[in-house]
């Protein structure tokens, strides 16, 4: 299964404020759902994402139950160096995902 | 001579009382939009960037299983039909299409499945499974942009007429037919939700409501208990003549698969 769609520019300035937008392919079970038989479905989630920037930490996001399905996640940086961008998302059920992006700085 | 023009007059009334009957309640070409424009700016947005569209996740999966051997064939559907880009391009715009060996109509759930039987010697996909939804949206994809041309071939005129007599018919308990909302009442709303013209341009597409892609015969589903009358099967005749009806009322708009809707 696919699991990500990354959208990094591969082109930036120096000291430009870029955007990235991260989408990663999730059931997001709440935890808080029945089946038709009574039993509870157990919580299925993404509890954690980080963004790396040449092995910096630039973003980090928690998420909860009330995160919609394939949850799709932006925010903005500033482009220091040409290098590549580091995504995880961890959460329950041991999942674990990774993805990578490159920008090339001038 | 007077018997005669009485007739002929009446034969006129009786034509003319006909096409007002017919063309009262339908929309007119120069009035017909997408379910997208209906939409916030944002869920716009959603849908025409490819890294925010989340129906990409299924395009990306149906690129995978479309280089997948399968079956006792062991064969690919890249084996047969090669690069998806050049073979699929515009294909899902005509359809459903008509096929010699039915002599009917078929969707393009069921050609997928048939390639899958007949070619592959394949277990046919569950109807709403990731695979079945992940293909069809591949191929649709492939018709992006271009415009739909659903219900030309001759040999589909009459069940295109089964279609429409479908959505104009009253049916379940609150009397409603497709017709009374989507054709006299799409500019207004029904409990804070746009009603739409009901124009199939984006399936399967992905819906905020399903957190997850659908096929057109899923919506159905979700209309028919919402009119509360008896859903058909998604592989019923009369779903396939009610999609084709839709396509072919749509034809000319372009297509949007993977589209987003609220």
């Amino acid at each position: 299964m696919a699991p990500a769609l990354i959208n990094v520019p591969p082109k930036a300035k120096r000291g430009e404020v870029i955007e990235i937008k991260t989408l990663m392919s999730h059931i997001m079970e709440t935890g808080y759902r029945h089946t038709s038989t009574g039993e509870v479905i157990p919580r299925d989630i993404i509890t954690h994402f980080t963004c790396r920037y040449n092995g910096v930490e630039v973003f980090q996001a928690e998420l909860f139950p009330a995160f919609a399905a394939n949850p799709f996640i932006t925010f903005f940086t500033t482009a220091t160096d040409s290098g590549t961008f580091d995504f995880q998302w961890t959460g329950d059920k041991g999942f674990s995902e990774t993805a990578s992006a490159s920008i090339t700085v001038e | 001579m007077n018997f005669i023009r009485g007739i002929a007059g009446w034969l006129l009334f009786a034509t003319l009382v006909s096409i007002l009957q017919a063309s009262a309640t339908e929309i007119p070409l120069a009035e017909r939009r997408s379910g997208a424009t209906f939409m916030s700016a944002d869920t716009q947005a959603m849908q025409n960037e490819d890294t925010a569209n989340p129906g990409m996740l299924w395009v990306l999966d149906g690129e995978a299983l479309w280089k997948a051997k399968a079956g006792t064939a062991d064969r690919a559907c890249a084996d047969c039909h090669g690069d998806v880009q050049t073979s699929m391009r515009g294909v899902a715009a005509r359809y459903p299409a008509f096929d010699d060996t039915l002599a009917r109509p078929i969707d393009l759930e069921q050609r997928v499945n048939l390639c899958r039987t007949r070619h592959q010697q394949a277990q046919p996909f569950a109807n709403e499974s990731r695979e079945l939804l992940a293909l069809t949206a591949l191929v649709g994809r492939q018709s992006r942009g271009m415009p739909i041309e659903s219900g030309e071939d001759a040999r589909l005129e009459p069940f295109v007429s089964i279609g429409r007599e479908i959505f104009m018919r009253r049916q379940g308990q609150l009397n409603l037919a497709c017709a009374n909302c989507h054709d006299d009442n799409w500019d207004k709303h029904l409990a804070g939700s746009a009603i739409t013209q009901a124009h199939p341009t984006g399936y399967p597409l992905y819906r905020l409501e399903w957190q997850g892609l659908g096929s057109l015969q899923r919506r159905l589903r979700n209309c028919m208990v919402g009119m509360r009358a008896q859903p058909y099967d998604s592989d019923a005749p009369e779903t396939v003549e009610l999609k084709l009806y839709l396509m072919s009322r749509a034809r000319g708009m372009a297509v949007e698969t993977p589209a987003v809707r609220p």
